[in-house]
C-alpha cells in the first residue's frame, strides 16, 4: 500500500475549512480579491462567483472561530443581524420576539462573549461547518445589493450534532473596503429550534 | 412579612419519600439523584404529578377575537385552546375527533368558524359542538350527537388571563391550587392599566436535561453571578454601574410555587428607566411609573415597578418579570431530555420605543440565542452528564435553611421538591438509596 502522502493535511493556501482552528494557530487568511482590496465600488458590477465567494470567506471564518475577523466583513454602522423565530419567520424585531437582534453593540458583545472562556455553552467550542448553496443576487438599490442564499449549519459538540435550516437574507454594501454586510436576517426552516437545542452561535 | 420554611397550607414539614431526604435539626436537605435519571421515576411523574396538577396552556390575549385558536401540547397531550364564537368563553379541547380519532385542529394557530376533521369531514363549532356530519341519515335515530362534541379537558380555569387546564376533575379549584402565586400574578396583570399580553413569536428549544433541573434553576439567585458574567458585562458596556449582588429574599407561596424578589441594577421596561437604557425611553416610563403609583399606592406601585421577581408556578410553569417578562413552561420528554416552550409578555398599547427597550432586554438575557440562557442550558446539561459519572448519589439544596431566607438561598427548590415528594408517595421506584 502507498504511503500516505501530505496531501491528506488540509490545504493551507485556502481559508480553513471544516477544521477548528483557533485565531492564534492561524492568522488571518488573506480573503478573495472582493474583500480588504477596496477594488470593488460598483454593486451593480458584482457577479454571483463575486458573491459566492464572499460568503464563502464569511462561512470559514465563522468555521475557523475568527470572529473578530468576521466582525470586519460588517458595515461600519446601521448594521444588524437577525434571526426570527422559528414559528414567526415573518417576525419584525421592532414588534414581535426574535432569537436574535444585533445592533453594532449587541454583535461586538456577541463576539467577545463568544471569544471568551465565559460562554459556558460555547466554550469549549462546537465544530461548526457552515454550507451555503442557491445564492440569488437582486437589484442594487439605494447602494444596497439584496442577497439571498440558503444555508444548513452543522454544529457538533459532545457527541452531538445538531444542524440549523434556512435562508439568509443580506443586504450588502461596498466600501473603501470592499464588500461589507450591512443586514443580515436568518431565516429557519425548522418548525421548531428543538433538533438543534439553542442558538449560541452565529449563523 | 413573616418568611418561614412552613408552607401556608398543611403539609408535612418533613417528607416519607426515601427520594427526598430531609433532616432539619441538621439542616441537611438533600435530594436523590435517580429522581433526574430514572425512567420508572418519568412514567410515576406523568401519571401522579402531570396528571393531578394545573398546568398552564396560554394566555387569553393569545384569542383574544372569537374563534381565535392555538394548538399545543399541555402535559405531553395536544389540546388547542379556542374562544368560542358565541359564549366568547376560552375552551381548551382534547385534539381528536370524536369519529375515529383524527386530528381536528391541524393549524398551529389561528381563527376559525368550524374545526372539520379532514377525514370523514365531521364538523365541530368553536363551542366544541358537533355541527356537520355527512349522509347523517346513515345513522340510526337511537345515536345522540349532541354526546359527540369536542371533548373539553377535565378542567379549565383562568386566574387573570392566564389559562390553566387539569386533566383531573377532582383537582382543587384553580385559585386554590395557586395559594400564593396569585398575588404574584396580580402584580404581573395589573403592570399596565390596558392589560398584558403575549407578543408574536415562541422559542421552542429543548434543554438535555432532567425537567426539574429548569424547575430549580429558574428560580436559583445563586447561580447568576458565577454563570451569567458575559451578560453582565453586557449590561457595563450598556453603560449599567454594577457592583455587589441581586439583594432579595426567597418565599413560599403554598402547594409547592416558590418566588424569589429582589431589586437588581438593570432597567425594567414597565416603569423603572435604567442606565442601560436609552435616554429616548426615559420620559415613558418615568411616566407609567408614575401612573402606577396612581393606580396602586406609592408601596404597590413601587414594588410593581421595581422588584424583580421569578416564580415557580408547580410543576412546570416558570413566570419571571425580571429584565422582561417571559413565560415558560416545559415538559419531559424522557428523564434526560425535555422541551421547553417560552413567550414574552408585554404590555398592551405600549410605546413603540418602550416595546422595543423590552424586547431587547427580552433577547439580550432571555431565550436559546440571548447572552445568559445558553449558559443555563449548558449548566443543567453539565449537571445531567454528572450523574451519569456516578459515585455521588445525593444533591445538596441546603442552602439557607438556618437563616431568613435570602433570593440567593435555596428554599424555593425545597419548596418544590417537597410538593413533589408528596405527589409521588413514599415509592422509591427500585432505586437505590443508602440512608
Amino acid at each position: 500500500m502507498t504511503a500516505v502522502t501530505d496531501t491528506a493535511q488540509p490545504h493551507t493556501a485556502l481559508p480553513p475549512t471544516g477544521t477548528v482552528v483557533t485565531a492564534a494557530t492561524n492568522p488571518a487568511t488573506p480573503g478573495p480579491a472582493i474583500i480588504g482590496t477596496g477594488a470593488v465600488t460598483d454593486l451593480g458590477a458584482l457577479t454571483r462567483a463575486d458573491i459566492e465567494e464572499f460568503l464563502y470567506h464569511e462561512a470559514a471564518l465563522l468555521d475557523a472561530w475568527d470572529l473578530d475577523g468576521w466582525l470586519t466583513l460588517w458595515a461600519a454602522e446601521r448594521t444588524r443581524y437577525v434571526v426570527p423565530c422559528n414559528d414567526a419567520p415573518d417576525g419584525n424585531p421592532a414588534t414581535d420576539l426574535v432569537l436574535i437582534d444585533d445592533d453594532e453593540l449587541r454583535l461586538r458583545m456577541r463576539v467577545e462573549r463568544l471569544n471568551s472562556r465565559k460562554a459556558h455553552r460555547e466554550y469549549p467550542h462546537s465544530r461548526t461547518n457552515h454550507q451555503i448553496f442557491n445564492v440569488r443576487l437582486g437589484e442594487a438599490a439605494d447602494g444596497e445589493l439584496p442577497v439571498t442564499a440558503s444555508f444548513t449549519v452543522w454544529r457538533f459538540r459532545n457527541g452531538r450534532a445538531s444542524y440549523y435550516v434556512g435562508q439568509h437574507h443580506y443586504r450588502l454594501i461596498t466600501d473603501d473596503g470592499g464588500v461589507r454586510i450591512r443586514t443580515k436576517r436568518s431565516q429557519l426552516d425548522m418548525t421548531e429550534l428543538r433538533p438543534a437545542g439553542d442558538l449560541a452561535i452565529i449563523l | 412579612m413573616t418568611l418561614t420554611e412552613e408552607p401556608p397550607t398543611t403539609a408535612p414539614s418533613s417528607t416519607e419519600s426515601p427520594l427526598v431526604d430531609e433532616d432539619t435539626a441538621g439542616h441537611r436537605f438533600r435530594v436523590h439523584r435517580s429522581t433526574m435519571t430514572s425512567p420508572e421515576v418519568l412514567r410515576q411523574e406523568l401519571r401522579r404529578v402531570f396528571e393531578h396538577s394545573w398546568l398552564y396552556v396560554g394566555h387569553e390575549s393569545e384569542v383574544a377575537e372569537p374563534g381565535d385558536y392555538v394548538r399545543r401540547p399541555v402535559g405531553g397531550r395536544n389540546v388547542f385552546m379556542v374562544r368560542g364564537a358565541k359564549s366568547k368563553q376560552v375552551h381548551v379541547f382534547h385534539n381528536t375527533c370524536t369519529h375515529r380519532g383524527a386530528v381536528v385542529c391541524r393549524q398551529k394557530s389561528g381563527n376559525a368558524k368550524v374545526f372539520q376533521c379532514f377525514y370523514h369531514a365531521w364538523t365541530f363549532d368553536s363551542e366544541g359542538n358537533l355541527s356537520g356530519v355527512p349522509d347523517r341519515e346513515a345513522y340510526g335515530e337511537g345515536l345522540d350527537f349532541s354526546t359527540l362534541g369536542l371533548r373539553s379537558v377535565a378542567r379549565v380555569a383562568s386566574y387573570r388571563g392566564f389559562v390553566f387546564a387539569s386533566y383531573d376533575p377532582d383537582i382543587v379549584e384553580l385559585v386554590d391550587y395557586l395559594a400564593g402565586a396569585a398575588e404574584y400574578l396580580d402584580l404581573i396583570a395589573d403592570s399596565a392599566e390596558a392589560g398584558m399580553e403575549i407578543v408574536k413569536g415562541t422559542n421552542e428549544y429543548c434543554i438535555s436535561a432532567n425537567w426539574k433541573l429548569l424547575a430549580e434553576n429558574s428560580v436559583d439567585g445563586y447561580h447568576a453571578l458565577p454563570t451569567h458574567d458575559t451578560y453582565f458585562k453586557y449590561l457595563v458596556a450598556r453603560g449599567l454601574v454594577f457592583s455587589g449582588s441581586l439583594d432579595g429574599r426567597a418565599k413560599n407561596l403554598g402547594n409547592g410555587h416558590a418566588v424569589i424578589e429582589y431589586l437588581a441594577p438593570w432597567g425594567r421596561p414597565t416603569a423603572r428607566w435604567g442606565p442601560d437604557f436609552d435616554e429616548g425611553v426615559r420620559g415613558e416610563i418615568d411616566a407609567a411609573r408614575a401612573a402606577l403609583v396612581e393606580r396602586h399606592g406609592e408601596q404597590r406601585g413601587t414594588r410593581i415597578a421595581d422588584s424583580n421577581r421569578n416564580m415557580l408556578i408547580y410543576p412546570n410553569l416558570v413566570i419571571n418579570d425580571i429584565m422582561a417578562v417571559t413565560v415558560r413552561t416545559f415538559m419531559p420528554s424522557s428523564p434526560g431530555q425535555m422541551d421547553v416552550t417560552a413567550w414574552q409578555l408585554a404590555a398592551k398599547d405600549e410605546h413603540p420605543a418602550v416595546r422595543q427597550t423590552r424586547l431587547d432586554n427580552f433577547l439580550t438575557f432571555l431565550g436559546p440565542a440571548g447572552f445568559a440562557t445558553p449558559d443555563d442550558v449548558e449548566a443543567l446539561e453539565s449537571c445531567q452528564q454528572g450523574f451519569n459519572s456516578g459515585g455521588v448519589e445525593w444533591n445538596d439544596i441546603s442552602r439557607g435553611m438556618d437563616r431568613e431566607p435570602k433570593g440567593n438561598d435555596e428554599l424555593q427548590m425545597r419548596t418544590f421538591w417537597r410538593r413533589w415528594a408528596d405527589q409521588m408517595g413514599d415509592s422509591d421506584f427500585g432505586a437505590t438509596v443508602n440512608r
